[in-house]
Parts: C-alpha cells; sequence; structure tokens
C-alpha cells in the first residue's frame, strides 16, 4: 500500500499536465469557434 | 469546334434566354418543339433535376430574391489610417488583421470559397471564418496589399464585407470567453481529483484506515482543491465584494461564504489532524456553478454580436459629386450640402432632398410602408432607405447620428439599457435567499454554542456548505438554455433568457402588419373587366421588375407576344405598344392622362384604394377597360394561430406604419377588434405607443423592420419573424427563422412549458437544501451525505431541464 505514496503524486502530477495543456489550448484560441471547424474538415484538400 | 457551329453561334439571337441560367442561347441549340431551352448540358441536367424534385419554385424565388449588383462599390474608406488603426491590428512582421462582417454567408460551400480568397486576391495570407458571427478574419500584408481591394474581392465573391466592430471590443469579448473556459477547465480537473480521493477517505472511515494514510489523503485533497479555491472561484469573490460594496444581497455572497468557509474549516481541521473536511463538495459547488455561468456568458455574447451586426449594415461610404468628377469618401467625412451620387439599388447614405432625377424609394425599412414610394427632385430622402429604380442625385442635409435612422438607432441601444436594469431586479429577488441562508448559520451557530463550541463552528459550516444554492443557481440557466436549445431545432432563436420566462405571463402582443401578419408583397386580389387582356399586360409587364410588374407576372399565365416601344415612367406606370395596340397600364391619375376613364371604373379605383388596395388600371388604344386590385395578402395561418393566442390568456393589437385602410382590412380578416388596431404609426410614434403600453402591463412585440427595431428593444419581449431586416433581428430577443405566425405560437407555448420547468427546478432544489439544513442544524449531517446530495441536486435539475418537452417536434 505504501506505493500510494508515490502513485498518488505521479497521478496528480499528469492531471496538471492534462489542465496545462487545455489552458495552452485555451489560450491559443482553439475553443474560440466551435462550429465552423465541423464544416472546414468536410472541405477536400484539392490544391 | 466546327464552322458550322461557330456560325451558328455568331448569329445566335439574343432573345432566347436559357431557362436555367438566363444566358442568350446559341442559335445551334435552340429547339422549336419545346418552351424550355438550355444554353448548354450542364443547365439542362441541372433544371431537369430540379423540375424532378418539384423545387420549380426555386426559378421565382431567384428572380424575387435577385438584389441589385452592389455596383463599384470601391471601398476606399477602408484606406484611410483611421479605419486602419481602429479596426485592425498587428499580426507578426509586416502584417495587419482585419475582421469584417459578410452578408450571405450561410453553408459550408460559403466558408470553402471565402478562405480560398487568396486565390481571388493575390497576397492574402489567410482568411477564417466564423460562420456562427458571420465574420472573417483576414490576415494581409498592408505594404503590397490595400484593405480595399480585399473588400472588392470579398465582394465580388457575393459577400459584401462591413467593417465589424473595433478590433478591441472584440477581442476583450474572445478574451473573456477564453478566461470563462480557462477556470471552468481547471475548476473540473479539481473537481473529479478531490471527488476520487474523497471517496477513499470515505471508504476509510466506514472501514478504517491507517491514520498516517488518512493525513496523506486529507493533505492531498488540500493540496488538490486549492487552485480552484484560490482562482476558479475567483468570479465568485468579485461578485460578492461587489454585492457587500453596494449593500445588495446576491446569489454570490452566500456561494463565496459556503466555498471560504468550507475551505479554511477543511484546511484548519487537516493541520489539526481532526474534524470533518469537505473538500469534495466544495469542488463540486465551484464547477457546477462555472458551468453554468459559461453557459449564461455565451448566450449574452452571441445576443452581443448579432447587435454589432446593426451598426455594421449602416452604409459606410458615399460618393460625393465634384466639379472634376465623383469621388467616394467615408461616411463621415461627407460634409452637409453635399451633392451624392446614389444609383439604382444602393442605400441613401444620408439625409437630405433629391435635387436630379427620379425614382422609387423602399422606405419599408424607417416606416414599415410596404409600397415603394415615388420621389423626384425636392422630395426629402433619408439615410438606409433604399433606391430601387433609377440614378439620382441627392444633396446631403444631415448624417450619421443626426440622421432619422441614426436617432432611431440611438433611441434601440437606450431602450435596450433600460431594459437590462428590469432583469437586475430580478437578480435581487434571489437574493431573500441568500439572508436566509446566512441567518440560519448564524442561528445554528448561537444555538449550539451554549453545548459545544467546537460542534457549533463544525455545524454551522457545514450548513454553509450544504446550502450552497448549487442546484438553485443552475435552475434557471439551464432550464432555458436546454429550452433556447430545443427551440432553436424547431427554426425559433432565443437571444436572451428572461424572455422565455416573460413569454409565460399573459400579455398585450402587439403585431406589426407588414410582413409579419401578412406576405409582405402585393398579390392581385381581384380583375374587374375583360379578361381577354391579361395577355397583354402579362406580355408588357414580364418586362419590369416593379413590384406590381412581378405580382402581375406571378397571377397571369406567361405570353409571349411581341412588346414594342416600351416606356416605364417611375411613379405613374407603363406604355407599349403590343402588335397594333397601344396599352397603359398604370395609377388613376397615369391612365387618366392617356385614355379615357369611364365614372364606374373610376368610382371602383377610389372605393378599391379607400379600403386599402392598390388600384392599377389597364387601357388600350384610349379606353380603359379593366381594374386590376391588389393586396399584401394575409398570412394562411394567421388567423388561427392568433385565436390560439386569445385562448392561452393574451390580448392582440396591430399597430402598423401602413395606410390605416390596409390596417382596418387586415383586422377585419382577422378577427382583431377595431379599436386594437392602429395604422398609419411613425417608427417614434411606434416607440412612444410602446412605451406607454409598458408602463400598463405586460407587452410583447412581433414586427419585422428597422422601423419595429426601437420598440422591439423597448416591449417587455420582442420578437422578430421572418424575413425581416436585420437590424430587428439585433433588437429582438426572439428570432424565427419560419414564416408565419404558427412559430410565434410556438413560443408562447414554449415559454409557457420553460416557466414550469423552472418553477419544478426551483422546488426540487430547494427541497435537497430544506432537508441539509435540517440535517445540517441538528448535527447530523456527514460529510459524504453531503458529498451525496450536492451532485444528485444537481443531476436531477440537469435531468429534469433536458428531458422536458419544452418545444416538441410536431408529431
Amino acid at each position: 500500500m505504501s506505493a500510494l505514496f508515490v502513485v498518488l503524486p505521479l497521478a496528480l502530477l499528469l492531471v496538471s499536465g492534462a489542465v496545462f495543456a487545455f489552458l495552452w489550448a485555451a489560450r491559443r484560441g482553439q475553443f474560440d469557434d466551435l462550429d465552423t471547424p465541423a464544416v472546414r474538415v468536410l472541405h477536400d484538400d484539392d490544391d | 469546334m466546327s464552322q458550322a457551329t461557330l456560325a451558328a453561334l455568331e448569329s445566335a439571337p439574343a432573345d432566347v434566354a436559357c431557362s436555367h441560367c438566363g444566358l442568350p442561347v446559341p442559335a445551334g441549340l435552340v429547339r422549336a418543339d419545346t418552351a424550355t431551352q438550355f444554353c448548354c448540358d450542364g443547365c439542362h441536367t441541372v433544371y431537369s433535376v430540379i423540375h424532378g424534385a418539384g423545387l420549380e419554385r426555386y426559378y421565382r424565388e431567384r428572380a424575387e430574391g435577385r438584389r441589385a449588383a452592389p455596383g463599384d462599390k470601391s471601398y476606399a474608406e477602408l484606406d484611410d489610417p483611421a479605419f486602419l488603426s481602429t479596426y485592425c491590428r498587428a499580426a507578426g512582421p509586416g502584417l495587419l488583421e482585419v475582421e469584417l462582417f459578410l452578408e450571405h454567408l450561410h453553408c459550408p460551400a460559403c466558408v470553402w470559397l471565402v478562405e480560398k480568397l487568396g486565390r481571388v486576391v493575390p497576397g492574402v495570407v489567410s482568411a477564417r471564418v466564423d460562420l456562427g458571427r458571420s465574420t472573417v478574419r483576414v490576415l494581409w500584408p498592408p505594404g503590397e496589399l490595400r484593405l480595399s481591394a480585399l473588400a472588392r474581392g470579398l465582394a465580388s465573391l457575393g459577400y459584401p464585407p462591413h467593417p465589424r466592430q473595433s478590433a478591441d471590443t472584440a477581442e476583450l469579448r474572445r478574451r473573456e470567453d477564453r478566461a470563462l473556459l480557462a477556470r471552468m477547465a481547471v475548476a473540473g480537473a479539481v473537481f473529479a481529483n478531490a471527488m476520487l480521493l474523497a471517496i477513499a477517505l470515505y471508504a476509510g472511515a466506514f472501514q478504517g484506515m491507517d491514520a498516517d494514510y488518512q493525513l496523506f489523503f486529507r493533505w492531498s485533497s488540500l493540496l488538490v482543491v486549492s487552485p480552484a479555491v484560490a482562482w476558479s472561484a475567483g468570479e465568485f469573490y468579485r461578485g460578492a465584494w461587489a454585492a457587500l460594496r453596494t449593500r445588495t444581497p446576491h446569489m454570490d455572497l452566500p456561494v463565496s461564504l459556503g466555498i471560504v468557509a468550507g475551505f479554511v474549516w477543511g484546511a484548519v481541521n487537516v493541520g489539526r489532524g481532526r474534524g470533518e473536511v469537505y473538500f469534495d463538495s466544495v469542488a463540486a459547488v465551484i464547477f457546477l456553478l462555472l458551468v453554468g455561468r459559461w453557459v449564461q456568458q455565451k448566450r449574452q455574447h452571441a445576443a452581443q454580436n448579432a447587435a454589432d451586426l446593426l451598426y455594421s449594415l449602416a452604409p459606410s461610404s458615399a460618393r460625393v459629386i465634384e466639379d472634376e468628377g465623383t469621388r467616394e469618401v467615408p461616411i463621415e467625412a461627407v460634409p452637409e450640402g453635399a451633392r451624392l451620387e446614389v444609383r439604382a439599388g444602393e442605400s441613401f447614405p444620408a439625409d437630405g432632398t433629391l435635387v436630379e432625377g427620379a425614382s422609387t424609394v423602399d422606405a419599408s425599412l424607417l416606416t414599415g410602408e410596404s409600397r415603394p414610394e415615388e420621389v423626384c427632385a425636392g422630395s426629402r430622402v433619408h439615410a438606409g432607405t433604399l433606391n430601387l429604380s433609377g440614378r439620382v442625385v441627392m444633396l446631403a442635409q444631415s448624417t450619421g447620428q443626426a440622421t432619422r435612422i441614426g436617432r432611431l438607432l440611438a433611441a434601440i441601444g437606450e431602450a435596450a439599457s433600460r431594459r437590462a436594469r428590469i432583469a437586475l431586479a430580478a437578480d435581487r429577488a434571489a437574493g431573500r435567499f441568500v439572508v436566509g441562508a446566512l441567518a440560519l448559520a448564524a442561528l445554528t451557530l448561537l444555538a449550539w454554542w451554549r453545548i459545544d463550541a467546537e460542534r457549533a463552528v463544525e455545524n454551522a459550516i457545514a450548513l454553509l456548505v450544504v446550502t450552497c444554492p448549487c442546484a438553485l443557481g443552475l435552475a434557471t440557466p439551464l432550464a432555458v438554455s436546454a429550452a433556447i436549445g430545443k427551440a432553436a431545432r424547431r427554426g425559433i432563436l432565443v437571444k436572451g433568457g428572461e424572455a422565455l420566462e416573460r413569454l409565460a405571463a399573459p400579455a398585450l402582443v402587439v403585431f406589426d402588419k407588414t410582413g409579419t401578419l401578412t406576405e409582405g408583397r402585393l398579390e392581385l386580389e381581384g380583375w374587374d373587366g375583360d379578361a381577354d387582356l391579361s395577355s397583354l399586360v402579362a406580355a408588357i409587364e414580364s418586362r419590369s421588375a416593379h413590384p406590381i410588374a412581378r405580382a402581375f407576372v406571378r397571377a397571369l399565365p406567361a405570353s409571349d407576344l411581341p412588346v414594342e416601344e416600351l416606356v416605364q415612367t417611375p411613379g405613374g406606370g407603363v406604355e407599349a405598344r403590343v402588335g397594333r395596340v397601344r396599352v397603359a397600364i398604370g395609377s388613376l391619375g397615369f391612365v387618366r392622362a392617356r385614355a379615357e376613364v369611364p365614372a364606374p371604373l373610376e368610382a371602383r379605383a377610389l372605393a378599391a384604394a379607400a379600403s386599402g388596395e392598390t388600384p392599377v388600371l389597364v387601357a388600350t388604344d384610349g379606353s380603359s377597360r379593366a381594374l386590376a386590385r391588389f393586396v399584401d395578402p394575409v398570412r394562411a395561418d394567421a388567423r388561427e394561430s392568433l385565436a390560439k393566442l386569445v385562448q392561452l390568456g393574451h390580448r392582440v393589437a396591430i399597430l402598423s406604419g401602413d395606410h390605416p385602410g390596409v390596417v382596418e382590412s387586415v383586422a377585419t380578416r382577422l378577427g382583431v377588434a377595431l379599436a386594437f388596431a392602429e395604422g398609419g404609426t411613425t417608427p417614434e410614434g411606434k416607440l412612444a405607443r410602446i412605451e406607454d403600453l409598458v408602463a400598463r402591463g405586460p407587452v410583447v412585440m412581433v414586427g419585422d423592420g428597422v422601423n419595429d427595431a426601437a420598440a422591439l428593444a423597448r416591449a417587455h419581449v420582442g420578437i422578430a419573424v421572418h424575413g425581416g431586416a436585420e437590424a430587428s433581428l439585433a433588437a429582438a430577443d426572439v428570432f424565427t427563422t419560419r414564416p408565419g405566425v404558427q412559430p410565434v405560437l410556438e413560443l408562447f407555448e414554449g415559454g409557457r412549458r420553460t416557466l414550469g420547468v423552472i418553477r419544478r427546478n426551483m422546488l426540487l432544489s430547494l427541497g435537497y437544501n430544506l432537508v441539509c439544513a435540517t440535517l445540517a442544524v441538528a448535527g447530523a449531517i456527514a460529510p459524504w451525505i453531503a458529498a451525496i446530495l450536492m451532485p444528485v441536486s444537481s443531476l436531477t435539475v440537469v435531468t429534469s431541464s433536458y428531458r422536458s418537452k419544452t418545444f416538441p417536434e410536431p408529431s
């Protein structure tokens, strides 16, 4: 059970990594427009 | 291509037009045996598909929807340094970014086309469309490319651009959105992890747990929760601080108190190594309330964006006539007394007097009058109204804010802000809950103090945490946003949440006539006289774009008799020769000047005009032979829907800028009492009338024009119906994308059901709070009970909001 003392901080470290990734994405404006990318993905890159 | 085909192409007669695209058909492809002609196989295929699918109406809609070409607008005003510094911002070395609002941006194909702007305008680095806001953000090098050239490129694709709000406002709103999203994300991660740790602690409490493990988990929880308490919850602290300073109880106050008390006492207990901790409940409160707030803010920003469109749509430049020719200048720089050229299909840029030319003006934007108004030298014209038929020169007398439309727009802004203050009052009512919760906490503390000081603090803190109005804070926003989502699927777009709640109470429903209750266009109502004339009339009128001519074409069977010597007189009518017959079609005055009008026919024409119809006389070779009467027909579903509204307990009234006779006849056809039908109202008059009514009781205004916009904003609820001007859309709380009165009725029913859901949510959450509060006061609550009740109560509210059928699909 003493593994918990290592694993728990490790898990929290992972969580903070995920949170920072999300904050980075939000700051870069990835979530500003949630409608247009959904239609943009339908366009073929034929050029 | 062979010699023969080439020769055939060259000899193509100009008057055989392709049935699909309207371009001339090469003579070699003209077929004698059918009525439809095609210039190529492609057009033939498309035509067959459209007809095969029963969509012939497309061709009619296309003819009606066709707009005057934007002309050769130069957009030179965009190159002004002052414009560049307000509307653009630097985006990298030698690059600028501008956000433009685009008209007619609807679908994925539009996105594709606009984002290929770089191919039309070489030099454009990137163009990114935001479909939800109808905007495009363009990155371009100002050193190599002028913004005006870029704008002309967008206009040539069919998306006339308009400068949007200043770059600062847009950026500010975007930053607000991102900040709240970030707070919510952190709170969400904290909530999930605090919950995991709490489950371990609760399991330990029931099954036993080593002291050092328990200590470790408690310290970990404290660490995990602190970012949410210190940063994510900042929103609530700011609201609470403002509430304290202004001495107005606000929902943020008990929330902040609960969060801070729960966290601080928990931290103390962790340090002491005994007592209860409520970290998971604190995290749940922060996260769930932030979700509610985020939903609300998104809706609010969408509404603000829509309002900005209003200001973008006004013409931004004018063509000033000078000695050496015309010059396009920004509207702000037009001097008083300047001579301005306005071409057919353009809006007037200023208020003033016509000095040259004659035309018809569509003033429905301003007055709501559906009939085009005839103007000639000396007539007054107003900014924002549309010049329909001819090139004119006007003398500018006032521009910008000083114009009639400018003053009207200012009135909209003022009316909207006045209404926002009413919404604040509703917030204050929620504050009563606050006072109750605080009083109860104080009481608990006092009552337990005499028994046990430590338990007194424990119980008071527990009470503050569990009565944190979490479900209560979610009850209204969730019910409303769920209903708004369902309404949108039914073609009803609701901007403000309060609108739905207000629609539930019985109100006076004021309809604007033009285009709301009626179709908003003229249709042939009756034909008195010689029926044989119809083919002559159809042949002549098919050559004209006048609204009456189009109504003739819709009503009469098509005719291809050859028409010669066609002369149109703006404000009068049309004359032409068909074969050897000279035909004059037009108003009473126009025909009387050219032909003899028998007294009975004249009397009938005058009677028709008095009852709100538009009479048109037809004369051949000097004698009048028929009278055609036009009306703006009432929509098919209007009468039934109005009757249902009355059944729901509302009163119905009509307030219109149209001729009183027209309004009276519409009221009679719809079964509305004449005392509740008022015609000939100016936009200013409408606003005054609505203000008067608003003082006496709840008023819902249903309209469609800019002329209604101020009244729409001032009424308790403004509803803009399909086909209306974009400006009324911005001012209204609700916009329907389906025509007719039926969606308005659905909206009222949906509003009533939504209020029911809100009440149910309130009862549910108050019930949970009551149970929790009782347990806490009695000192019988444990953190794990709070931890279960808190999310369960919120979940009940969420389910109840999203499962209820507020706007049902038709079965």
